[in-house]
């Protein structure tokens, strides 16, 4: 494949001297805020809500115009939509036509519960963006978000739709398509994780997909070769390598380096009183040895709860080797946390800073990598997203 | 023929009481469309389904079919039913 942009190089150590201020988009089961830092990202302030009401999946700013800003939005009892901003979040307006599957004749097609997840395009394409919907979906605009295509690669996939069922297929809440990457080098080249379906590769632009599935295990007694038990939480390609991806999965912490086919469990040199299961993954955008997540509880009745309710993020510096607790400012005892899979994320600066939502309206961040942890909001509604901008 | 119009779409509509034309459903829900860009596909799936959580009632009768007759006299309200919180 042609691959012409160059992976993403560590910036020097003056750049925070550049950062002006650093933004957070949280997107919540009842709107979304804005978080707005000093250079310094020692003060914030709340910019919010917006949307109050609306259930909102996720917050994305556009990094290559540094304006354009879309939102996944629905409410409880309306269709979904997206919403734009040119501006920063300071004004928005509706696409003209958001993503939906296309009509069948019968009526008995599937129809978009929400948009879960958002992705902008390659830089060599500025106006598009990709999305991914609950039920399975995955749609793509060319427009900065203004009208929505879906890619019948996936839609109407017969292979995907034998797996997919009818509306008591998937799991209850809505299966989804999610964690859409595309590489920085090619932008033919995408990614993107299925609940209930796997991880798949498509390496032209999207007209036909590749299941990556060999290595991720699946739920014990299960047929491991077929799709439909593979459930990838979340999926991170490095971009500073992006022949690395870090995986969260239901059954357990990957990686995949390219061009290899086989994900190696690294989740397995986790604590074993800990497991690595969870939801989010986050990767260093300078370093492709560095990863994070969250653990949660997946014994039993799988609580999905911080462990022992003793919240941490564990951390990778060696690419899965090992792992080390990063707990300091976090609650030592009684902190029963959920952070679902895109509710934590890093900025660009150095040192880089971390953030993470959880499911009871806490936001915390890190402003070294994860050595301290301290909170910068509470009593926000469920958090379903945080992303992080640096604006210079 | 006038509408009574869901609290979650005014935001569309800009009030809650509008009129509209047509002489089916979906004929109004058309009228609708052009006059408030988005506000039918937040009402009526892709599939031409009125979404689960909107009622809409001709009168005082609940109508589920699209293609339901309506008549310039006709009272239509467009309401909510929440659930959950």
């Amino acid at each position: 494949m042609a691959r012409s942009a160059s992976p993403r190089a560590r910036p020097t150590s003056t750049r925070m001297m550049d950062t002006k201020h650093t933004l957070l988009m949280v997107a919540t089961r009842k709107g979304a805020w804005l978080f707005k830092s000093d250079p310094a990202r020692r003060n914030w302030q709340a910019d919010g809500p917006h949307f109050l009401g609306h259930i909102i999946n996720h917050l994305v700013l556009d990094p290559r115009d540094g304006c354009t800003m879309l939102a996944a939005a629905s409410t409880g009892h309306l269709g979904p939509t997206i919403f734009r901003s040119s501006d920063r979040g300071k004004h928005w307006k509706e696409a003209r036509l958001p993503p939906a599957f296309s009509r069948q004749a019968n009526g008995a097609g599937r129809s978009v519960k929400n948009t879960f997840w958002l992705t902008p395009g390659h830089v060599s394409e500025p106006g598009v963006w990709y999305a991914g919907t609950s039920p399975q979906g995955l749609f793509r605009s060319e427009d900065h978000g203004k009208t929505w295509e879906p890619l019948a690669s996936v839609n109407d996939n017969p292979d995907f739709q034998a797996i997919w069922g009818d509306d008591q297929g998937g799991t209850p809440d809505g299966p989804t398509v999610h964690s859409i990457n595309v590489d920085p080098r090619d932008a033919s080249h995408l990614y993107f994780g299925m609940s209930s379906g796997g991880v798949h590769e498509s390496t032209d632009r999207g007209r036909s997909w590749t299941p990556l599935l060999a290595g991720m295990e699946v739920v014990e007694g299960l047929d491991v070769t077929n799709m439909a038990f593979h459930d990838p939480h979340c999926v991170r390609l490095c971009p500073s390598n992006p022949d690395r991806l870090y995986q969260q999965n239901h059954c357990g912490i990957y990686r995949l380096d390219r061009p290899g086919k086989t994900w190696d469990r690294i989740g397995a040199k986790m604590p074993k009183k800990v497991g690595d299961i969870g939801f989010p993954m986050v990767v260093h955008p300078y370093d492709d040895k560095t990863a994070w997540v969250f653990p949660m509880d997946g014994t039993s009745v799988w609580p999905r709860t911080s462990p022992e309710g003793k919240p941490a993020v564990y951390v990778t510096t060696n690419a899965g080797k090992t792992w080390r607790r990063q707990a300091e400012g976090l609650p030592g005892a009684q902190g029963w946390w959920t952070v679902k899979r895109q509710a934590m994320t890093s900025d660009t600066s150095t040192p880089l800073g971390l953030y993470f939502g959880t499911t009871s309206g806490e936001l915390w961040m890190s402003r070294d990598e994860g050595g301290h942890w301290q909170n910068l909001t509470r009593h926000l509604p469920e958090i379903y997203a945080v992303e992080a901008a640096c604006m210079v | 023929m006038k509408i009574s119009m869901a609290s979650p779409l005014q935001s569309y509509t800009g009030g809650s009481m509008l009129e509209g034309h047509g002489k089916t459903l979906a004929e109004l829900l058309e009228d609708l469309e052009r006059r408030f860009p988005g506000i039918r596909f937040r009402m009526i799936d892709e599939q031409e389904r009125i979404r689960r959580h909107l009622r809409i009632f001709v009168n005082d009768a609940q109508v589920f079919d699209l293609h339901h007759p309506l008549r310039p006299d006709d009272e239509i309200h467009i309401v909510q039913a929440l659930s959950g919180g």
